[in-house]
């Protein structure tokens, strides 16, 4: 009896896990979309370049909003849509890179290397898709387990990626940071809870004794 | 070259042009009159008679042996991706939004260091020297180009008129100001209303012309109408859209970008692969419709014209 009503609790989470990951590919169906119907106007390689920047900047920002979600809609659920949603972020500063290197510079080394050091906003985004590179690489179940405590240190490392991007993003405009401004904004929020709940923690000593021991990996408070 | 065959009949055969524009304007005023007394207020865009302008063939024009032969980019092209910040300031927007900008009646006023000021009427303007097919390169300074076929006349037909005095030094140019008409406006990215500005000998030079038209057709509004500024070996930037007075200074004006960001955009912006923005490079450009960039030209390429103009001038300090 109870082990049956298990499995369809089990049952339901995987198809919500199946469709936020479908959904999480709607962006790109969209792009490749439009550019199937010749829809991307008249400089197709901008908007790609522009789309698949915006949608690594909302999958980042919906990453780091799963923890203050947990904690104040007391979801606990949703930390296991977390590596997911962080590797769509990787997946889509892949496509956005990729665009970059292919479509725009198509392959000039020279030119790329030129850019990289001389040009603040692509130094800064190289370096925050680089940084990427190892948090995707040790988010596996083995790498957590291996890492231990350096695990969730090292994985701190997205507070700085997530400002290196919205700074990129904010100086790649010519004159309406409105956007810019407002990823800025939210990135501010979701810095801010982590800074207010550290310290409250601290104070409370509420760090050595959860008072919600649900769950059991260490990859929560981060 | 996409150059379209007159038909035989030319329009101004069949109804005289000056009539024809003249019953336009009547009905366009005596329609707004009634609405205006009828409602107590005249509806933005009701009658939207700028709707009517975009897409009216221009009789006579003739061709320029200033024009390059590479092919112009397509009328959708050229229509569809425009930096106008009046509009909206992502490049699509335009395109929408242009719809609510009235181009008749129009008034454009030519003053200051000059012997002839005047207030010209939009249609008198566009009478004052033969219509010319130009087809211009255009480098935006973001870095991409295209090939335009504009349609217009040289702007020194326009000094030559006004007769500056020996104190008129540059011209200073405005876009409208009205919000209401430009929804961009209301917002604070740049410094209304839109201001460039030209050296005179800048002015004079034969390429700097002032269009009305694109494709053989009067202007769309996204692309400046009813009348815009063209200086093709400039960032498009300086090519100031919807232009409503002209004024002959003294002193050196302050464009729109100077004030926005003084450190990236100068008040020459000559196009110069060897002066980068200080945040990208201009090295190259994409032709729109190209997949790989394409190297961009010093003074995109218009520098056995207009180089003399700039002898001596250090290009890196006045960019």
């Amino acid at each position: 009896m109870l082990n049956s009503q298990f499995k369809t609790q089990n049952l339901k989470f995987k198809i919500l896990q199946v469709g936020a990951f479908l959904a999480c590919l709607i962006p790109l169906g969209l792009l490749g979309f439009d550019a199937y119907t010749d829809n991307l106007g008249a400089n197709p390689i901008e908007v790609i370049t522009r789309t698949t920047g915006t949608w690594t900047l909302v999958f980042l920002l919906i990453t780091l909003s799963v923890t203050p979600l947990r904690k104040l809609a007391g979801v606990q659920r949703l930390i296991k849509f977390r590596r997911m949603l962080g590797l769509f972020t990787f997946f889509y500063a892949c496509l956005h890179f990729t665009t970059y290197i292919w479509l725009d510079q198509f392959f000039d080394l020279h030119d790329i290397i030129k850019d990289v050091m001389k040009r603040p906003f692509i130094t800064l985004g190289f370096a925050s898709f680089v940084s990427l590179i190892p948090l995707a690489i040790t988010s596996n179940r083995r790498m957590i387990t291996r890492l231990g405590k350096r695990w969730q240190q090292l994985h701190r490392a997205v507070y700085l990626i997530a400002i290196g991007g919205v700074i990129h993003f904010y100086w790649q405009v010519k004159a309406d940071t409105t956007q810019p401004l407002i990823y800025g904004a939210i990135l501010t929020l979701l810095l801010a809870y982590r800074l207010i709940t550290a310290r409250g923690l601290r104070t409370t000593g509420a760090l050595r004794t959860p008072t919600r021991p649900v769950v059991r990996d260490n990859r929560v408070r981060n | 070259m996409l150059i379209k065959k007159p038909s035989d009949i030319k329009g101004g055969e069949i109804t005289d042009k000056e009539t024809y524009l003249d019953r336009r304007k009547f009905l366009i005023q005596a329609s707004a009159a009634l609405a205006t007394m009828a409602t107590g207020f005249a509806a933005p865009g009701f009658l939207e008679p700028s709707r009517a302008q975009a897409g009216i063939k221009l009789a006579g024009v003739r061709k320029s042996p200033l024009s390059t032969d590479e092919p112009p980019n397509s009328f959708k092209d050229i229509t569809t991706y425009n930096n106008f910040y009046e509009f909206g300031t992502d490049k699509y927007s335009p395109a929408r939004n242009a719809k609510s900008l009235v181009t008749r009646p129009w008034t454009v006023a030519v003053e200051g260091e000059i012997k002839h000021p005047k207030v010209y009427d939009i249609d008198e303007l566009t009478k004052i020297s033969p219509l010319e097919e130009r087809i211009y390169r255009l480098r935006c300074v973001e870095g991409w180009s295209m090939v335009i076929p504009w349609v217009g006349f040289p702007l020194n037909a326009l000094i030559n008129q006004a007769q500056p005095t020996s104190k008129a030094r540059y011209i200073e140019f405005k876009t409208l100001f009205d919000p209401k008409q430009m929804p961009g406006q209301y917002r604070g990215v740049l410094e209304w209303s839109y201001t460039e500005g030209l050296r005179m000998d800048e002015a004079m030079h034969p390429l700097t012309i002032l269009a009305v038209g694109l494709y053989g057709e009067v202007l769309p509004n996204q692309n400046g109408a009813p009348i815009r500024l063209v200086v093709p070996w400039k960032y498009g930037f300086k090519s100031i859209k919807s232009i409503v007075r002209f004024r002959f200074v003294e002193k050196q004006p302050l464009t729109a970008w100077m004030k926005s960001a003084p450190h990236e955009y100068g008040f020459y912006s000559n196009v110069n692969p060897e002066v980068n923005h200080p945040r990208w490079s201009q090295a190259r450009e994409r032709r729109i419709g190209e997949f790989t960039k394409r190297k961009t030209l010093m003074f995109n390429g218009y520098g056995d014209q207009i180089a003399s103009l700039y002898q001596g001038m250090d290009l890196k300090t006045n960019f």
